[in-house]
């Protein structure tokens, strides 16, 4: 699943236990699988692991987008998360949109659901800073 | 950081809350540790570990354990000045990276509950990686009372 041009993901969604593919479009598609790392209060995931999921679904993006510049970093300045509905013990996917892929700047929008797509957990907007190999 | 005791909240005990809930799921799997509090704040630690790193280049910690970290410590700010627990979500979180956390170094987060209301909680926070003055990221988050009518 992993490794799909350069979607090569960080230690930390090994950690989380976040995994990569594409949907039938070519987008990446992002899998965040439960297990008890990912647990909040009892029965719930963690918003913490959320924007996780959120923040490798984002980076993972603009970096797919800036495939043909190998040695480009991404950074977050700033996220916001919207946290939309409490998340439940089962899988949950997530897909990220740069809304503006400037020279210095990416503007880029997340989204994480569980069963339906219509239906996101939660929602993240963020200010990545590039840095251009 | 408490220069005087922390007060004793009738039904709530801060130190107990606080070890059950930084131990529990993946607040325990990050291994985030109690630090202090005070009358409406906390302080928890998180020792870098290189399997939460999100960029190999630089070895610079991912955001996310950052973000559970602030989640973590601005929550429990909450039932802190409430001085009860009660259920409650957040509702958003906004999080500026001011700077990257110096690779090897543990981070500290406080969060702090600066209004309550009966339905939602205002929070902000600050985390550094050694020096209070020279912070890493900067927090404002709410939450809602999921229990409230």
């Amino acid at each position: 699943m992993i490794g799909v041009g350069r979607l090569t993901l960080p230690p930390y969604a090994d950690f989380l236990g976040v995994t990569a593919a594409r949907d039938t479009d070519g987008a990446p598609l992002f899998k965040l699988g439960f297990s008890d790392v990912v647990v909040g209060r009892p029965g719930f995931l963690h918003g913490g692991a959320i924007a996780g999921l959120l923040e490798i679904a984002a980076i993972g993006t603009v970096l797919d987008a800036l495939e043909d510049e190998p040695g480009t970093s991404a950074k977050l300045i700033t996220v916001t998360v919207d946290f939309m509905r409490g998340g439940r013990p089962r899988d949950t996917f997530a897909a990220a949109k740069v809304t503006r892929l400037g020279a210095r700047i990416a503007n880029v929008e997340a989204f994480a659901w569980q069963d339906d797509r219509e239906k996101p957990i939660a929602g993240a907007r963020m200010n990545v800073m590039l840095r251009r190999g | 950081m408490a220069e005087s005791p922390p007060p004793v909240l009738a039904g709530f005990d801060p130190n107990a809350a606080i070890r059950m809930i930084v131990g529990f799921g993946h607040n325990g799997a990050l291994g985030a540790r109690y630090v202090g509090h005070g009358g409406d704040w906390v302080e928890l630690a998180l020792d870098y570990r290189t399997e939460l790193v999100g960029d190999i280049a630089s070895g610079v910690l991912a955001s996310g354990p950052i973000v559970a970290l602030m989640d973590m410590a601005t929550s429990i700010s909450v039932w802190i000045k409430r001085g009860a627990f009660q259920p409650q979500a957040t509702l958003d979180l906004r999080i500026d990276y001011l700077r990257a956390a110096i690779p090897g170094r543990t981070v500290v987060g406080r969060g702090e509950c600066y209004r309550l209301t009966r339905r939602v909680a205002f929070v902000r926070g600050q985390a550094h990686d050694g020096d209070p003055a020279d912070p890493i990221a900067h927090v404002a988050a709410t939450f809602m009372m999921t229990d409230a009518q």
